[in-house]
Order: C-alpha cells, then structure tokens, then sequence
C-alpha cells in the first residue's frame, strides 16, 4: 500500500472515529446534546491538528524525532501563567473567570516567548539546536520549580483551580475560543502555504537545504513561530498534552514511510484526531471520566519514548 | 571566476582565515590542500555561503555572494560536505531529484526529470536508483551525492573531501568523474582533499593553507614540490616522477 493509499485510509478512520464520537448513543434532548458534542469534537480535531502539523514541522526544522516544542518549556510557561494569574489577581479576578481574556494572554505570552528564545537560537551562526533545547528545558525546570513555589504559598481553594489548568480538559470547551482557535489556525496555515515547499528540503539538513538555494535563517525563524502559534493555541485551548505530538509524528513516519512533507503533515494531523478523539471517547465512555485524556496520551506517549530511546542506537 | 579578497573568519578570537586572497579560474578543478585545521573547509563553506564570512569580499563572476539571491546562487554554485548524514530514507533517485529543487522548488517538470536520468546515468547508478541510501555502500553513497549535485547543474561545484573513507578505486573513479565534469562540461571545481597525491595528478591549481593563511598558490607543478610541501606539512616529503606524474612520498 502507497503512502497516498495509507493516508486516505487515516482519513476514513479518522471520520469514522469522529462520526462514532458525534452521534454515539445520542439519546434525549438532542438538540442540547448535539450542538455541544460537535463544539467539543472541533475543538478536539483543532488541538490534534495543531499538535500534529506543529510537531511534524519542528521535527523537520530540528532534524530530530525525538525533541517536540512541548519540551522547549511552553507548556511550562502556561501553567506558570495560570498559577501566576491566581497567585497575583485570585481565582475571581477577569482574567480567570473570562476565558477570552485569559486565551488571548496565554497565547500571547507563549508567542513572545518562543520569539525571544528564537532569538537566543540564532544569535550565533552554529548548529545551535542543542543550544535551544538547553535552554528551552532549563527554563521549563525553572516555569516549573517557580509554578509549585506559588502553587504552595496560595489558598487551597485557588490550589484546586490551579490544578484545573494543569490537565488538558475537553470536556467544557468555551464555544467562542474554538471559533477563535479555528481562525488563527485558518490564518498560519495560510501564512505557512508560503513556506510548504520548503520542508521537505529542510529535511535534508541545514547544509543541503542553503546548498539549495533555501533562504535558511528566515524560512526556519517564521517556521519556528508558526510552530509556537500552533502549540500555544493548542495549549491555550485544552492546556497542555506532552506526548501527543512525539507519538503522532512518529507513528506517521513510520506508517507513511514517505519523505513527503505534504503527506507526513496530513498523515500526523489525522493520526493526531483519531488518538484525541478516540482517547476522549474511551475516557468519557469506558472510564466514565474517571481519568484524563491526557493522563492515557502521557501513559502510550510515555511508553512510546521509551522505546524510540532504546531504538535509538539503531537506524530510525 | 571566484575571488576572495582579503578574507577573514573568526571563532571566538581566533583567526582560522587570516587575510585570504585567492581567485579561482573557470574551466579548472583547483584542490585546497594543508595539515588538519587549516581552514580549508571553513574557506570553502564560506564561499558556498554556509557560514558567513567576518570581513572581506568574495565574488562569483563578479557579483558578490552576499547580495544574490539564494535561490540564483544555488543555480551557480553547489557544494558537497564531508558529513552526508541524512535522517531521511531516501533512494538514490529521490535524493538525486532534490537537486532540481533550484529550477523547480519542488514541483519538477519533465526537463528536470530529464536531467535527473542524465545524472544518474553520468555516476552509472540506474541500476541501483531505487536502492534506499541507507542500503548503500559508502562509495555508491558518495557517489549518489555527487549525481545529486551533477542534477543541480551549476558551473561551480565545490567538494569537501569527497574521498573521506573511500578506497582506492572508488577515490580514482570519482576524481575521473571530476576531471571529465571539467574537461566535458566545462564545470569549474574547488575541492578539500587531503591526500596530495591525489591533488597533484587531477588538479590544475592548487592552493595551500597554514593556519588560516595561504602559504602558497599556484599551479600544481609549482606547488607539489620540496621546498614548498615542507613548509606546508613541517616534513620532509619526497618529490618523485611516475609516469610524468609528481608524486610525494610519505610514508616513510
């Protein structure tokens, strides 16, 4: 089977799994059910689709499979904004209550954040990617350490809405962040179309890639903050699932079997929505919410990276 | 013609390019040779734009490197390195194919897939054009690359030791592949290479590095000599003549 079969294949799956997810055992009030149920898959599909293109094109970008931008601490400075929010301005304040607010200003935090890391990473004319992960995990210990500093110090009643962000939760997405997130998203992927053809280039290294006539420094700089949009609204959406993208864009690699960017970008998307949306419905169904769908993602993600480390010594 | 004029390169305060000049003529495979942190690879990348230079001008007919356009420049001029590691799996034809990316930016018409045959057929590997690199051996590899950079057509080529780990016959066949790209097609070829045996019978230049500076420029009759390889290398080397060839022993 072709990769284009195989990608065609995910994307039956990936509808039906949303189709199963949409209409199961959809019993009484239907028009109250229905319409919550579709808002809360979209927001599901927008998260994994975010996850996904966003991982696969930092992993092009890195030349790595193992490095996601989740690891360059932007889930770390989420949770330290919330916690900081709570900290200063108390559970009660606008900024907690309203979720407008709150999205935005994480999302622009998160950006201008990467945007100074990036900085750091290109200030110096070297392979800096170490440099950058360095860096991005030194910063995320210290989001993190400074995150349960505050955590301790504030009422437990604010604590447990605290914790609440920590979770990536689909369960009660507000209606008007997912139109918002579906409008930035419509917005990078139009701004990223410029640079698709790129891709698939940058995969051959940074050496082949300007060796080609690849505009090296500019193309990788908008690349990286389209990356930090993507992960942010994810991120500012259901809040912070770690492995989804590492497992997603791996598997995709190695379903796909493809060097195709085009491809490995649909393929880790719909991959991305059967595990989201398949996940869900298993945590709302089989588990009764008894867990978190991102507590199953960090368990097989976690389980994943192991095995990609052991697999490290040989060929990918 | 690629010229330097008085270039510089520094790492952390240390000069590895000190006030280099150097012009390169058309038409001609010129080798760079010298001991181990020269500065030769870091001369070459910086004529193929992969680090940037500190001071001084470097031109290709005429233009200045810095102001053209990437996507012109890489019609102009290629470079190979000394590490082709790819984390891709690639077959011979696909990585072949990337080197139409100048003309094509991805979408290759049926004259790129034309030139992409022609370079295949050139290195003789369409027997092997489906094969995944990772399959290959290290001279098929080195020679896959090489066809890569025949498809991107330009008139320069540059080559960071292309023989690293090859053995004897591999290293003759892509030297020969070399001379013949020169005296077929015209191309113009700077190159790495360590082994100045190999310099002295393919080369019509050569230029000598010392610690970031030249020590001597010229053609190979000029340079492959006593005098000028013991200044180079800091030994004594023999100068012998097989088969009206100039070459060094070393060995002992």
């Amino acid at each position: 089977m072709g990769y284009k079969k195989k990608t065609i294949t995910l994307a039956i799956i990936a509808a039906v799994v949303t189709l199963i997810y949409v209409l199961y055992d959809l019993s009484g009030n239907i028009g109250y059910i229905l319409p919550r149920r579709i808002i809360s898959v979209v927001a599901i599909i927008l998260t994994a689709a975010a996850i996904g293109f966003a991982t696969t094109v930092f992993m092009t970008i890195t030349n790595n499979r193992i490095l996601t931008p989740n690891i360059l601490g932007l889930d770390s400075l989420y949770m330290l904004l919330q916690t900081f929010i709570i900290f200063a301005f108390g559970s009660q304040s606008l900024v907690m209550m309203s979720s407008n607010i709150n999205y935005l200003l994480s999302v622009g935090v998160m950006v201008l954040f990467s945007l100074l890391l990036y900085r750091l990473l290109f200030k110096g004319e070297n392979n800096n990617i170490y440099f950058l992960l360095l860096i991005g995990m030194i910063l995320g210990t210290f989001f993190g350490s400074f995150t349960d500093f505050m955590q301790v110090l504030i009422d437990p009643n604010e604590f447990m809405v605290a914790q609440d962000q920590m979770f990536a939760s689909i369960n009660n997405v507000n209606e008007n962040l997912v139109y918002l997130s579906l409008g930035l998203m419509v917005l990078v992927t139009l701004y990223f179309s410029r640079f698709y053809k790129y891709l698939d280039v940058l995969a051959l290294g940074k050496d082949q890639a300007i060796n080609l006539g690849v505009p090296y420094n500019y193309v990788v700089k908008r690349l990286l903050i389209i990356v930090a949009i993507l992960i942010s609204i994810a991120t500012a959406l259901v809040g912070p699932i770690t492995f989804l993208g590492l497992l997603v864009v791996n598997v995709a690699y190695e379903f796909l079997k493809t060097f195709r960017h085009f491809y490995l970008i649909i393929g880790s998307i719909l991959i991305s929505i059967i595990a989201l949306v398949g996940g869900q419905f298993f945590v709302a169904e089989v588990f009764t919410f008894q867990t978190t769908i991102s507590v199953i993602i960090n368990f097989i993600g976690g389980i994943y990276f192991i095995y990609l480390l052991l697999k490290e010594n040989k060929t990918w | 013609m690629v010229d330097l004029k008085r270039v510089f390169k520094k790492y952390n305060d240390k000069n590895v390019i000190n006030d280099v000049s150097v012009s390169v003529e058309k038409g001609t495979i010129t080798s760079f040779i010298g001991p181990n942190g020269a500065g030769k690879s870091t001369l070459i990348s910086m004529v193929s734009r992969l680090i940037a230079k500190d001071e001084g001008d470097i031109t290709i007919d005429g233009k200045d490197i810095t102001t053209q356009k990437n996507n012109e420049m890489a019609k102009k001029i290629s470079i190979l390195k000394q590490s082709n590691n790819l984390n891709l799996r690639l077959t011979i034809r696909e990585l072949v194919s990337f080197g139409r990316f100048p003309y094509s930016q991805g979408r290759l018409t049926k004259e790129d897939w034309e030139k992409v045959d022609e370079a295949i057929d050139y290195m003789e590997l369409r027997d092997m054009q489906d094969k995944y690199l990772d399959e290959l051996s290290g001279g098929q590899r080195q020679r896959a690359h090489i066809a890569m950079v025949i498809a991107q057509d330009t008139e320069y080529i540059l080559l960071d030791e292309p023989l690293n780990n090859l053995d004897m016959r591999h290293s003759v066949q892509i030297m020969k592949t070399l001379r013949k790209l020169v005296d077929d097609m015209g191309k113009t070829i700077l190159i790495v290479i360590h082994d100045i045996n190999f310099a002295s019978c393919y080369s019509d230049h050569i230029v000598a590095l010392k610690d970031g500076e030249i020590v001597k420029q010229g053609r190979t009759c000029d340079v492959i000599d006593n005098c000028v390889l013991r200044d180079i290398y800091d030994m004594d080397i023999d100068v012998q003549y097989v088969n009206n060839q100039r070459i060094c022993v070393y060995f002992a």
